[in-house]
């Protein structure tokens, strides 16, 4: 999944899609994640790096994972690689 | 550059009816006085005594009453002469569709007067109508909604040949219903018939997320500017009451495409339905300024004043870059004024 480039994302976790002008909040977590992959991080080097950084079962981070993924793709942020 | 080294020129400029259905008169002052490369001194053209532009504080430095379109060029070139012989004006920027033809049929002897336009050509102003739009489209490869011109309520019972519900019921200049039934198009062809007259358009509704560019073109096929923008918020008569700029190559190519194919002269507005899938219709273009035009200012685009130097002979080179997410959230105020104020327009017509 690849993250569209030009979306703008702050410190506080507001995402920006200058495509549409569509604005969503998201938490540090979400925020972290758009982050890693706007730096072109692959799944697998995100999931490693949220849970190094956040204490979570792996598990539980992929099924988090993937239904924010899929929230993404609902809002047009997200296409496939 | 000091303030007295700066050219002095006096633009008259329509469309105070800064309402909740705007005009886009007060949105081009703005942009027009926010400019440093000349002082500038407005005049409003009002056709009614209560809009609010007239008593905006900063806007006009003097407005006056000009006759309503049906009254035709000899009325309005009468006032004009009026106007011109104590204001000498440089600039008439007109802002209404209704209007358009009138100032555009008089551009030529309002030149010889010294009074500049920066107006598309009948040719031009005629080929983008609703009663044209599909045909244009079509000869220059640009996505429009398939459309019937209709004179006839009855005509509607017929629809369903060419077009599926729901359709969009449009009024000749101004006003769009979507109907879903055979009642509803009925209901909205009589309200649309009463209020702009006949013809009435009958469109293929397109699915999709509206979108609006407001673009300036010089007249030679170039681009000097182009802004897309989405409405954030909608008033109920449809109007953007919040705005946000945006970044998208497609729709910048849209606006080029469509200057490039007319050799468009002056401000328009492209209104576009992009469907899910990222096709571009245009499903009108209006051919003026929007009434958002001040996002263009705030954007780093002052297309009210490049249009102002354009009209005084001046090349002005096209805008490359614009802020991307700029925002603008209209408002109501409450303005107050003196009955001797509302008087002095309403019985001498002047302000």
């Amino acid at each position: 999944m690849k993250i569209n480039s030009n979306l703008a994302i702050s410190d506080t976790g507001f995402i920006f899609n200058p495509s549409n002008g569509d604005s969503f909040s998201t938490n540090a977590l979400g925020a972290d994640i758009i982050r890693l992959m706007k730096e072109g991080k692959k799944t697998a080097d995100i999931k490693k790096a949220i849970c190094e950084k956040y204490e979570v079962d792996p598990k539980v981070l992929d099924k988090d994972y993937d239904d924010f993924m899929s929230h993404l793709r609902d809002h047009f942020l997200v296409s496939h690689d | 550059m000091t303030s007295s080294s700066k050219p002095k020129i006096t633009v008259a400029v329509t469309g105070l009816n800064a309402v909740d259905s705007p005009g886009p008169g007060v949105a081009v002052i703005r942009g027009i006085r926010d400019c440093e490369d000349f002082d500038v001194r407005i005049i409003g053209l009002s056709y009614e005594s209560l809009e609010p532009g007239i008593y905006m504080p900063g806007i006009a430095d003097k407005v006056y009453q000009i006759p309503y379109p049906a009254a035709g060029t000899e009325a309005l070139l009468n006032r004009i002469e009026y106007i011109h012989d104590i204001e000498k004006l440089d600039v008439i920027i007109p802002n209404f569709d209704a209007e358009l033809h009138n100032f555009i049929k008089l551009s030529s002897r309002l030149k010889a007067m010294g009074i500049h336009t920066f107006l598309p050509s009948i040719e031009q102003f005629e080929s983008r109508d609703k009663v044209n739009l599909f045909e244009f489209g079509k000869k220059h490869g640009m996505l429009v909604p398939r459309d019937k011109t209709i004179y006839d309520v009855g005509e509607l019972n017929q629809i369903t040949k060419d077009f599926e519900y729901p359709i969009v019921v449009k009024g000749k200049y101004y006003e769009a219903t979507v109907a879903y039934t055979l009642e509803q198009a009925q209901k909205a062809f009589h309200k649309l018939n009463a209020k702009w007259g006949l013809p009435v358009i009958v469109q293929e509704f397109i699915q999709g997320t509206e979108v609006n560019i407001a673009a300036l073109g010089d007249g030679q096929g170039n681009t000097i500017s182009a802004i897309p923008m989405r409405k954030l918020f909608i008033t109920d008569k449809g109007k953007a009451w919040a705005g946000i700029t945006l970044e998208d190559k497609t729709l910048i190519d849209l606006a080029e495409k469509f200057i490039s194919a007319t050799k468009w002269r002056g401000g328009f507005e492209l209104e576009i339905m992009r469907t899910t899938d990222g096709k571009p219709y245009i499903m009108e273009v209006n051919p003026r300024f929007p009434a958002w035009i001040y996002l263009t200012t705030g954007a780093g685009q002052n297309q009210p004043a490049a249009l102002v130097k354009m009209a005084m002979g001046e090349t002005v080179k096209p805008y490359t870059t614009y802020a991307v997410g700029k925002i603008f959230v209209r408002y109501a105020w409450d303005q107050i004024t003196d009955v001797s104020e509302f008087q002095k327009i309403s019985a001498f017509g002047e302000l």
